[in-house]
């Protein structure tokens, strides 16, 4: 055998490899989709930027109570003369061309993404677009099926649906709240996150290329006061939420006492717990998935590392190499594995939480890594020595910073697992089959993923347990959470 | 680090060395697909694909191990190796040849002092199916006629039915009349089928002492693929992290175009590091590989694509 080598070996370095922005169109402004056609906003307009860079990219219109209720009422006529009285098959027709538009355009869909989210074009390319795409496809299916919804024989639509969704899968979010609804014959007025509207002005652009009869989607940008005038109109009958464990309490509050249905998908603090028979390079490429996946701005991510005492020095060594071979960067490089962080009130919050880590005793560690000067970014981070009682155990960072916590026996990972106020979702690392279904049984998440991380598919189910919500989107309770049964 | 001889008491007995081979952590088969396939997507682009494809000339151990194998053609292979472009003197050499024992005489005579190895495959490949005395005289033949490196097969048959002591013992007695010759261990991973079998032979080969662990012999499918490489990767890299020692891999058979090299390349670089981004501890095991190689250097300096005739076909 031969001794490791003197001489340097000269260093791999990947050239830049920017995907084209060329096929991307953005407008200097934007109006509001209403009624299948975008008009003019009452209230002022403001700016959407580049997170990479901090570029304006567009001019968008803040909906005031004016542009709610013309929304509202656009749905609301939608729906009775038209959505609802079509038969399923012909709904599906609608479905299938958008989920088709969606692909053909999905390039385009992706790069728009990409520059106004900050997430790598590589993630917007292979999952966001594909994965939206795919819902559209799933609820087409079963436009013309609702008798076998499980919600009696002849289940009926909800009405308007008003849905509000987050910043960090704008597109994908777009989908998982629109197909449904469409499919099950309720219109909606969608309000997408103040930083991230464009894929969903662009989203409207394709319901006019398909043909989609006007007033069945509505898109109305704007920030929480434009949320909250859509929560509070007295018209809609259903609020779908994704976002913040607080503002979903919130939206709590205030359609307590009416005829209103919710559904709210929220925070999380999820555990990733290695045993130490687990296949371990597999492990850890989950753990990265896990957290670092989307610069970490997912309800689901593992950001609790717990790992069995007796591997955690080795699981962590071989996490620390992963780490440093993480490429942060300019999104739209095919080779950027974190891209930016989507604002720079977030980036505040993961810098304050971090620091509350590091103050709090935890030991902060993160790959060297040069990041841009412009833009705002933040280093893939991991803390070990944490314990349950550090705020970074129990507080959704919501950013690309991964504690790590120890366990010694099966039944100490899922009391410190549930130990918290959450429960979206969770990972279980094992080589042994009757203790994943043992630990499934035991914790209390949404989504219990064995051997693997972040996996989404339209016909899964999706939610959470305690202050991560409640209701369920994707698969057939996901369409349920949009009938009502008739025996 | 372990210090040498930490490994004895594994090798002492049939029951030791089972125990840790079965002890070491598993491969979960969905999840390194996919971290393959992951790595598989990265775009190598410009200056970075010129680096790549250079890297990737001299890694190729440009191979013929064909039953009608004649010496003016493992001769003529011999001087493509030592001047793969004869247009373009830029154009590095290839790391070796590789031919059966009988042509290494051969291909010595023509490479001379060029620098570019001559390995010999050896040990009753491919198969492996003979006593261990005619494979070890397979491997003195091979190394008397002047072959720099040689290329044994395991055992598949013991391995499969968990003689793994009697597989270590063969790598071992092969070494020793290896004398000064390097040492690459073929697997065949195409016949060892799971990812767990794979990483257990890479550390079999390991710790008998092979300088090289080899995916396959190119007469097996599936031959070399990314995942499998993948777990030889990791492999010499837990080996390096233990003893301090490196181990080079070599993947071989159904590597043929420059997109599949530039992959085995960023794999290299991001799973085991940039330390094996050598033709010292990396090798593809290729034929047509280099044809295509040299292709898209030429696109790369000229600007425009040239037709196979253009090339020399050996």
């Amino acid at each position: 055998m031969v001794k490791v080598p003197e001489k340097a070996t000269p260093f791999f370095a990947y050239a830049p490899a920017p995907e084209s922005r060329a096929i991307v169109d953005i407008a200097a402004s934007y109006g509001l989709f209403i009624d299948g056609e975008f008009v003019e906003g009452h209230a002022k307009s403001f700016k959407t930027i580049n997170p990479a860079t901090e570029e304006v990219l567009a001019e968008l219109s803040e909906a005031d109570e004016t542009d709610v209720d013309l929304a509202v009422r656009a749905a609301r006529r939608a729906y009775t003369r038209v959505w609802s009285r079509m038969p399923g098959s012909e709904r599906a027709k609608y479905l299938f061309r958008i989920a088709r538009i969606m692909q053909e355009r999905g390039r385009e869909l992706a790069v728009l993404e990409s520059i106004d989210n900050g997430k790598p074009i590589k993630e917007s390319r292979d999952i966001d677009i594909p994965v939206a795409a795919a819902h559209f496809f799933y609820y087409a299916g079963w436009a013309d099926k609702l008798s076998y919804a499980g919600q009696g024989v002849n289940p009926q639509p909800l009405g308007v649906a008003g849905q509000i969704i987050p910043w960090n899968f704008p597109l994908l979010m777009l989908a998982w709240k629109i197909a449904p609804a469409l499919a099950a014959g309720n219109t909606v007025v969608l309000k997408p996150a103040e930083t991230t509207s464009l894929t969903a002005l662009l989203f409207a652009e394709i319901c006019q290329q398909a043909d989609l009869p006007p007033g069945v989607v509505n898109i109305i940008t704007g920030a929480g006061s434009t949320g909250q005038a859509l929560v509070s109109h007295p018209d809609v009958d259903k609020i779908a939420f994704t976002g913040s464990t607080e503002i979903g309490k919130s939206i709590a509050r205030t359609v307590a006492g009416t005829k209103k249905r919710v559904t709210l998908e929220l925070g999380g603090k999820a555990a990733n717990i290695v045993f130490d028979d687990a296949p371990l390079d597999q492990a850890v490429e989950g753990i990265v998935n896990g957290i670092f996946f989307n610069q970490g701005h997912v309800c689901c991510a593992g950001s609790r590392l717990l790992v069995q005492e007796s591997i955690a020095e080795e699981l962590l060594e071989k996490l620390k190499r992963r780490m440093s071979t993480l490429r942060v960067g300019d999104p739209l490089d095919k080779n950027t594995d974190i891209g930016a962080i989507n604002s720079a009130e977030q980036l505040r919050k993961i810098r304050t939480l971090s620091e509350i880590g590091e103050a709090e005793g935890g030991e902060r560690w993160s790959p060297p890594c040069d990041l841009p000067e412009n833009g705002f970014w933040f280093p893939p981070t991991v803390f070990t020595g944490v314990t349950q009682a550090h705020r970074i155990a129990r507080e959704e960072i919501f950013g690309p910073v991964l504690s790590t916590l120890t366990f010694r026996t099966p039944a100490e990972a899922v009391e410190k697992a549930n130990n918290t106020p959450f429960g979206l979702s969770a990972g279980v690392w094992t080589d042994k089959g009757s203790r994943i279904l043992w630990m499934a049984n035991q914790l209390r998440a949404g989504v219990v993923w064995a051997n693997t991380f972040n996996k989404f598919d339209p016909t899964s189910p999706f939610g959470g347990y305690k202050e991560s919500g409640y209701g369920r989107e994707g698969g057939l309770p996901g369409l349920a959470a949009y009938l009502k049964g008739t025996d | 680090m372990a210090s040498a001889g930490a490994f004895d008491d594994i090798t002492a007995s049939e029951s030791s060395l089972r125990r840790f081979l079965h002890g070491l952590p598993g491969v979960d088969q969905v999840g390194a697909d996919a971290r393959a396939a992951g790595l598989g997507t990265r775009s190598i682009k410009t200056t970075a694909k010129a680096f790549a494809i250079d890297l990737a000339i001299r890694m190729v151990d440009l191979t013929t191990l064909e039953g009608s194998d004649t010496p003016g053609k493992v001769s003529a292979l011999a001087a493509k190796a030592v001047r793969p472009d004869p247009a373009d003197a830029s154009c590095p050499q290839v790391a070796a040849v590789c031919v059966y024992p009988d042509m290494v005489a051969v291909a010595k005579q023509t490479l001379g002092s060029s620098g570019v190895k001559v390995a010999s495959v050896a040990t009753a490949f491919p198969s492996g199916r003979a006593a261990i005395d005619i494979k070890l005289a397979d491997t003195r033949d091979a190394v008397e006629a002047g072959a720099d490196e040689i290329d044994m097969v395991i055992d598949r048959g013991a391995f499969l039915s968990g003689r793994y002591l009697q597989v270590f013992e063969q790598i071992v007695a092969v070494r020793e009349a290896c004398g000064e010759a390097h040492l690459k261990v073929i697997f065949e991973t195409g016949e060892l089928q799971t990812y767990d079998n794979v990483r257990r032979a890479s550390w079999l080969a390991m710790l008998a002492g092979g300088h090289f662990i080899k995916t396959s012999t190119g007469k097996v499918q599936p031959a070399a693929t990314l995942p499998v490489t993948m777990i030889m990767l990791e492999a010499v890299r837990d080996f390096r992290e233990q003893t301090g020692q490196m181990i080079g891999v070599k993947p071989a058979g159904g590597i043929r175009t420059t997109k599949d090299a530039i992959k085995y390349l960023v794999m290299v670089n991001e799973v085991a590091g940039s330390d094996w981004l050598d033709p010292d501890w990396f090798r593809f095991g290729a034929s047509t590989l280099l044809n295509d190689l040299l292709m898209q250097r030429t696109k790369m300096t000229t600007g425009r694509y040239s037709g196979p005739d253009y090339f020399t076909l050996d």
